[in-house]
């Protein structure tokens, strides 16, 4: 087997460094964020084609619970997406390294979902 | 490997700088963008309302950038993960091309409502 093929064979234990678990959840979050961002695509340019207004959101969002399941995990894998993704960028470009990013980027993990959420339940409602 | 010029003046470089400027912008419009979708709470007037406040030309057109950012976030992150996750074929160098045509065509629909 080729090195390659043994790197990718070798899955982390419950010993690895956050780094990887973080590393590993941005790359999850990617792939179903791929799914759900096409779809979010594709019905903004259906709603916009068919007039965008308040009745017609709501008419498809109220009391949809496919909806409400689809938006709520959206949500989840944002939450998980973008402060990781902010993380690398402040780590990079501003050097904050110290603990206090984690902090920083806990609370706006937290926020994303309360806000998303929030918003989930609004158009559910 | 030291950041100079020569690597700045490669595609690739273009397109992780776009795919980190897009996920900085996406993140700071998400809270707006929950927040907006939260007056829903307040009934089906107040979401109209702020519909017609994004009619306005200004908002508009940062509405198509936006949606221009979210499908090139969408379609540089999906280059992405075919380079770390599949084996190495030569149809790859071709993935910046096709990333950047798919995400303009997704803005495009939506600038041109079609």
């Amino acid at each position: 087997m080729s090195s390659a093929g043994q790197f990718y064979a070798a899955a982390p234990g419950p010993g690895a460094k956050p780094e990887v678990w973080l590393w590993i959840a941005q790359r999850a979050s990617a792939a179903l964020l791929v799914l759900c961002v096409l779809v979010h695509l594709f019905t903004i340019i259906y709603a916009v084609r068919h007039g965008l207004s308040g009745a017609h959101i709501l008419e498809r969002t109220r009391g949809n619970a496919a909806a409400l399941a689809f938006y709520s995990l959206y949500v989840l894998a944002i939450a998980v997406h973008a402060p990781i993704g902010l993380r690398t960028l402040c780590q990079e470009w501003l050097g904050w390294r110290s603990a206090s990013l984690t902090w920083f980027i806990g609370a706006i993990a937290l926020a994303l979902i309360a806000l998303g959420v929030r918003a989930a339940l609004a158009v559910f409602l | 490997m030291k950041n100079d010029y020569r690597a700045r003046s490669h595609p690739a470089w273009w397109a992780f700088l776009l795919h980190r400027l897009s996920g900085l912008a996406l993140s700071l419009f998400l809270p707006l963008h929950f927040l907006a979708l939260g007056q829903a709470l307040q009934g089906e007037a107040r979401l109209d309302s702020l519909l017609r406040w994004t009619e306005q030309p200004l908002v508009k057109s940062a509405e198509i950038v936006l949606v221009l950012l979210l499908a090139a976030h969408l379609t540089g992150g999906l280059r992405l993960l075919a380079l770390e996750f599949l084996p190495w074929r030569d149809w790859q160098k071709s993935l910046l091309a096709w990333a950047a045509g798919a995400a303009l065509a997704a803005g495009l629909a939506f600038a041109l409502a079609l």
